[in-house]
């Protein structure tokens, strides 16, 4: 299989070849894992904006079991600057941001108010703690089984494990799919290369368990059951901080989703998550079935 | 990724009016989505089913959790130099007001409802039970903690005196403030297992001082498995029910009837 692989990816098939390249649609995703993605996105984005709306409710982050509210380690608040203008302040380990309009200071219903995340950007667009809350469970009490159930699957099925985690050749060849993404050529191929497959798995196994546990510890009935997982995050404030960095990861990793999503086919790779199937391009030549990995 | 679904075929034009069609209903998505969150919030049918996910993790983490687990306890030099006080800080309650003045003595704790023995307690008289000291993290819904050292009456014990009936299902704490000098007074309640929870105490010491006023005294309750709208300050009356339905909002709590969950351990 790894010589297959090898090469499709030392051909060139960009395309750019007289004549149109032979193609061929495979299906590309099953049913389950096309409604499990965009089951998640309606989650994370549930969690997110609501997640926000809780920060809101004291816009400060501390390392540790407890706050130590004269020194955070981020802290997002508004101030009366010198000539009497109030500003939107982020403060991250001592050192100030102005953010006005955006964090600390901005619109709401017209009028310019200190919160620490703006209206648009939380769930509800209120400052309303409670529903913030009642938002965030509930797409947690979704997200987490379904995350829980999809890692199951990922480790106990050899086919979804093939696919998911790199095989030799491909961290071998990292260098060189970096370079071609630099270069935006990408390889429309049935298998994922290995930065895909390496952030993938980043994500999966590192991103979203420390996410839901850093929550859990969040939960004093929990701390009581395992004290074991607050301890592992050192501390209850330290959980929380390392939940919102979790958060600002994974928005990270949205974008650049949604970028390569959008330079590298917009339409094959929606397709590919909405009905399944997807177009790969093959060698001219090559009349052989496609390939099963 | 049956042979089935594989087709062979050279590059067609793409299907504009589709890709058109399908940015449209993503920027429509999004667009509907944010204000329809904000409209379902309001909802009545909506908050109720939310408030559903509240039932689904109180009994979850009764399924999976100890019943006797233990909050963690801290070490002295962990103490945070300032309790901060949050919620009501200075009740201005005349009957309040006048406790204060002498110094609590002539202050009393009633504990009835659905007990066999009910009774009335002076400050002197819970300071002159069996105490337990733990020093613990509290944790507030905002999301900011704090630890102190608190000393108290166990609850348990309490209970263990006035002897509960049978069908007494939660121990109700109704406290002295009017939360924020509004017209309603601030109350809580626990459920039986937290009530005899070795941790839940009726708290008179904070670090080994007589309770501040702005902490709650002269005792206010500490349930340490429990967010800190729980730990109700300025406690006046212990009362057993079988339900909080006929009491004040009926959610068992000032903030619950705001909205808040009743189960306050996440």
């Amino acid at each position: 299989m790894s010589e297959s692989v090898k090469a499709t990816i030392d051909s060139d098939s960009t395309g750019n070849v007289p004549g149109a390249p032979v193609t061929r649609v495979i299906k590309r995703h099953t049913l389950a894992t096309r409604l499990w993605h965009w089951t998640n996105l309606v989650c994370l984005v549930v969690l997110l904006m609501s997640g926000l709306q809780i920060f809101n409710a004291h816009p400060a982050l501390y390392w540790g079991e407890q706050s130590d509210f004269a020194n955070p380690f981020i802290a997002i608040h508004a101030r009366t600057a010198e000539d009497g203008e109030r500003m939107g302040v982020v403060r991250i380990a001592g050192q100030a941001f102005d953010t006005t309009g955006v964090l600390g200071l901005s619109d709401d219903n017209g009028q310019l108010r200190e919160r620490a995340f703006p209206r648009w950007a939380t769930l509800p667009g209120d400052k309303w703690l409670t529903m913030g809350r009642n938002w965030h469970f509930l797409a947690a009490w979704i997200f987490v089984p379904l995350v829980v159930a999809y890692l199951l699957y990922i480790l106990l099925v050899p086919q979804r494990r093939r696919a998911l985690f790199p095989t030799w050749v491909q961290l071998k060849n990292i260098p060189r799919t970096l370079l071609d993404h630099a270069r935006l050529r990408f390889h429309h191929e049935a298998d994922y290369n290995g930065i895909q497959k390496l952030t993938y798995l980043l994500v999966l196994f590192g991103l979203l368990p420390v996410m839901i546990l850093s929550g859990l510890t969040m939960a004093p009935s929990v701390n009581a059951a395992w004290p074991w997982l607050t301890e592992l995050f050192g501390g209850r404030q330290s959980a929380r901080t390392f939940h919102f960095l979790c958060a600002t990861a994974l928005i990270g990793f949205f974008v650049v989703h949604i970028a390569l999503v959008l330079v590298s086919g917009v339409f094959n790779n929606l397709r590919s998550m909405v009905s399944g199937r997807y177009r790969i391009q093959v060698e001219a030549h090559d009349g052989s079935e496609p390939r099963h990995d | 990724m049956t042979d089935s679904n594989t087709r062979l075929s050279t590059s067609s034009p793409p299907d504009r009016a589709r890709r058109r069609l399908l940015g449209g209903l993503c920027a429509l998505g999004a667009g509907t989505f944010l204000t329809g969150c904000d409209r379902l919030s309001e909802s009545a049918p909506v908050r109720a089913a939310l408030s559903n996910v509240e039932q689904l993790s109180y009994k979850a983490q009764r399924l999976i959790a100890s019943r006797q687990a233990l909050a963690k306890e801290f070490d002295e030099s962990q103490i945070a130099p300032v309790f901060r006080p949050n919620g009501t800080t200075n009740p201005q309650e005349d009957y309040y007001r006048a406790w204060v003045e002498n110094g609590f003595a002539d202050w009393r704790l009633t504990i009835d409802g659905l007990v066999e023995e009910p009774m009335t307690l002076s400050l002197l008289a819970l300071r002159e039970m069996a105490s337990r000291t733990q020093i613990t993290r509290h944790d507030c819904v905002e999301g900011w903690s704090c630890i102190g050292q608190w000393t108290g009456v166990p609850l348990a014990d309490l209970l263990d005196r006035v002897r509960p009936a049978d069908t007494a299902r939660f121990v109700v704490f109704h406290c002295a403030d009017h939360t924020y000098g509004g017209s309603d007074l601030y109350y809580e309640s626990l459920d039986m297992i937290e009530a005899y929870h070795p941790q839940t105490l009726l708290a008179y010491d904070l670090n080994g001082e007589p309770l501040p006023v702005a902490n709650g005294a002269p005792i206010r309750l500490r349930a340490e498995r429990q967010l800190g709208y729980k730990q109700a300050k300025y406690v006046m009356r212990v009362e057993l029910v079988e339900s909080f339905k006929q009491l004040h909002g009926g959610k068992g709590g000032y903030w619950e009837d705001r909205g808040y969950d009743w189960w306050a351990g996440i």
